[in-house]
C-alpha cells in the first residue's frame, strides 16, 4: 500500500541516484483503528457503578427498637406512585385522628431536602465547611470522614438536636424511592436514620390521608370495614 | 501564448495525523474501560450521589428484576463452582465433572437448583437463548433462584425439593436463595453482598430479599446505583 514516488528527470544521461520519497498510506490503518474504537465503545462501560452502604438492624435486636428522641424524630413514609409523606415527633392517640398531622412532600429538591436541611442545619453547615477544606486539600479524606462522624455524634448525643429519621417504605413504593430517600440522607449529612417496618398506626395515617385501603394490614382492613357497618 | 497547464493534483490525503488521533482514542478506551458484564436481565439501577465505587474483588451481586426474580453473580468462579457443588449436595442434586467445569465458567445464573444440571449442560449461547426465551413468559418459576418462604406461595413450594436437614442449615425447604447465600458465606467470610435491583422494583420484593439476608445475619449490603448527574437531579 505504500507508494514510491520516483522523481524522473527526462533525458539525463548520467546515472544519478534516484531520489525516492517513501509515503505510506495510512488509510487502512485508520480504518482498523476506527473499527477497534467502535468495538470498545460498544462493549465497555466507562463508569463503574456506585455503591451505597446500608446496614439493617439485625433480626435479633429488632425486637428491642433503638431509642428515638421524640423531639427530633422524623418519620418519612414512601407511598405508591411516587407519593411521600412525613411527620415529626411521635404520633399519640389523638393525633391519629388529625389528618393534617401527616404531611405530604415531594422527592424534589424543594421537598424532602428542605425539611431535612431545616432539621439538620447545624450539622450540615459544619460538614459543608469541612468539605471546603477537603476540596482545597487542607485535610485528608480519612480525617474528613472521622470529623464528620464526630460532628454527627455530637449533634446527636451532646446537643441532642440531630434528627433521627425513620424511613418507612410501604410495600407499593419502588426501590427507586428507597434509594432516593437514602440519597437525601447522604446529601443532608443525616447521621442517624434507619429503615423500619410500617407500624399499624402509620398504615392508618396513610390510609386516612389517601383513602386507599391497600396501605392497611389485613387485620386493619377487617376492623375498618366492620366500623363502617 | 503559453498553454495553461492543468496541474494534475494528487488526491492522496495524508492519513498520518488521523491515524495518530485514532490510536490515541483507542489507547484511551483500552485503558479506562472495563468490559460490560453479561447479565441475564437488564437492570436500570437508580441514581445516587454516593461516590463509593464497587469493590473489585470479593463481591457477590444479587440481581433482582422487576418481578422479584433473583440472579446471583460472583467475581470468583472457583468459589461459585464450590458453592454449586455444596448446594447441589444439600438438595440431592449431583453434578457430573463436565457440569462442574461448566459451573466454573458461569458469570451469573438464576435457575432453581433442580434445573441447574441441565442448564449447565447447555453451551453458553444456549444458556443465553434459554434465559431470553423463559424471560419472555413473564412470571415463571423456571428461572430465578426461588426465595419464596413456605407461607407465601404454593406453586413454587410444590416443585421444590427438600434440602437435607443434617447439614444444620436453617434455610427452609423452598428458600434456595438463603441456602446459596449461607453456603457462599461459609467459603468466604470477606465477601460483600451487593444488591442490584431495578428502580421500578416494588419495595415489597426488596424487603423479602433483605429479610432473607437478615435471617442469615447478613446486615450490611451495598446498593448498586448510578452516579446522579446534575440533569437527573
Amino acid at each position: 500500500m505504500s507508494e514510491v514516488q520516483v522523481n524522473e528527470k527526462g533525458g539525463g544521461g548520467k546515472a544519478k541516484q534516484k531520489k525516492q520519497i517513501l509515503r505510506v498510506d495510512f488509510t487502512p490503518m485508520v480504518d482498523m483503528n476506527m473499527l477497534l474504537i467502535t468495538f470498545f465503545m460498544f462493549c465497555t462501560t466507562l463508569l463503574k457503578p456506585q455503591v451505597m452502604n446500608i446496614g439493617m438492624p439485625s433480626q435479633e435486636k429488632a425486637e428491642v427498637p433503638n431509642k428515638i428522641r421524640e423531639s427530633t424524630a422524623l418519620t418519612v413514609i414512601m407511598g405508591a406512585n411516587g407519593n411521600i409523606y412525613y411527620y415529626e415527633g411521635m404520633p399519640s392517640d389523638e393525633l391519629y385522628k388529625d389528618t393534617s398531622f401527616l404531611k405530604t412532600t415531594t422527592y424534589k429538591q424543594d421537598g424532602l431536602r428542605q425539611i431535612l436541611l431545616r432539621k439538620n442545619e447545624g450539622t450540615y453547615q459544619k460538614v459543608q465547611e469541612l468539605k471546603v477544606q477537603l476540596s482545597s486539600s487542607k485535610i485528608e479524606q480519612v480525617l474528613f470522614d472521622s470529623l464528620v462522624k464526630q460532628i454527627q455524634t455530637d449533634a446527636n448525643e451532646t446537643l441532642k438536636i440531630a434528627p433521627n429519621v425513620l424511613i418507612k417504605p410501604t410495600d407499593k413504593s419502588s426501590y427507586k424511592n428507597m434509594v432516593d430517600v437514602l440519597d437525601e440522607m447522604l446529601v443532608c449529612n443525616i447521621g442517624y436514620y434507619q429503615i423500619v417496618e410500617l407500624s399499624e398506626g402509620d398504615r392508618y395515617l396513610v390510609y386516612q390521608k389517601t383513602g386507599n385501603d391497600s396501605y392497611l394490614s389485613e387485620q386493619q382492613k377487617k376492623d375498618v370495614s366492620s366500623n363502617k357497618k | 501564448m503559453a498553454k495553461i497547464k492543468v496541474k494534475k493534483q494528487s488526491t492522496f490525503i495524508d492519513m498520518t495525523a488521523m491515524s495518530d488521533v485514532t490510536v490515541l482514542l483507542l489507547t484511551f478506551f483500552m485503558l479506562t474501560s472495563t468490559f460490560v458484564q453479561k447479565e441475564p436481565i437488564t437492570v436500570n439501577t437508580p441514581a445516587s450521589v454516593s461516590e463509593r465505587k464497587v469493590p473489585e474483588t470479593d463481591i457477590l451481586t444479587i440481581l433482582v428484576d422487576g418481578h422479584g426474580k433473583i440472579f446471583l453473580s460472583m467475581d470468583n468462579n472457583e468459589q461459585l463452582a464450590k458453592a454449586v457443588q455444596k448446594v447441589g449436595g444439600d438438595y440431592h442434586v449431583t453434578f457430573t465433572p463436565v457440569q462442574l467445569e461448566a459451573a466454573r465458567r458461569l458469570t451469573s445464573f438464576g435457575v432453581p437448583i433442580k434445573d441447574l444440571p441441565s442448564y449447565l449442560d447447555k453451551t453458553i449461547d444456549q444458556q443465553d437463548a434459554f434465559m431470553k426465551e423463559e424471560l419472555k413468559k413473564g412470571n415463571n418459576p423456571r428461572i430465578g433462584i426461588p426465595n419464596v418462604s413456605a407461607a407465601d406461595s404454593t406453586a413454587t413450594a410444590q416443585t421444590a425439593i427438600a434440602p437435607e436437614q443434617t447439614t444444620g442449615h436453617k434455610a427452609s425447604a423452598d428458600n434456595e436463595f438463603k441456602h446459596w447465600i449461607s453456603r457462599i458465606r461459609e467459603d468466604n467470610q470477606k465477601i460483600k453482598l451487593a444488591i442490584k435491583a431495578d428502580e421500578t422494583t416494588d419495595y415489597e420484593v426488596i424487603k423479602r430479599v433483605i429479610n432473607d439476608l437478615r435471617d442469615l445475619r447478613e446486615n450490611k449490603y451495598l446498593l448498586v446505583t448510578n452516579l446522579r448527574t446534575a440533569s437527573s437531579d
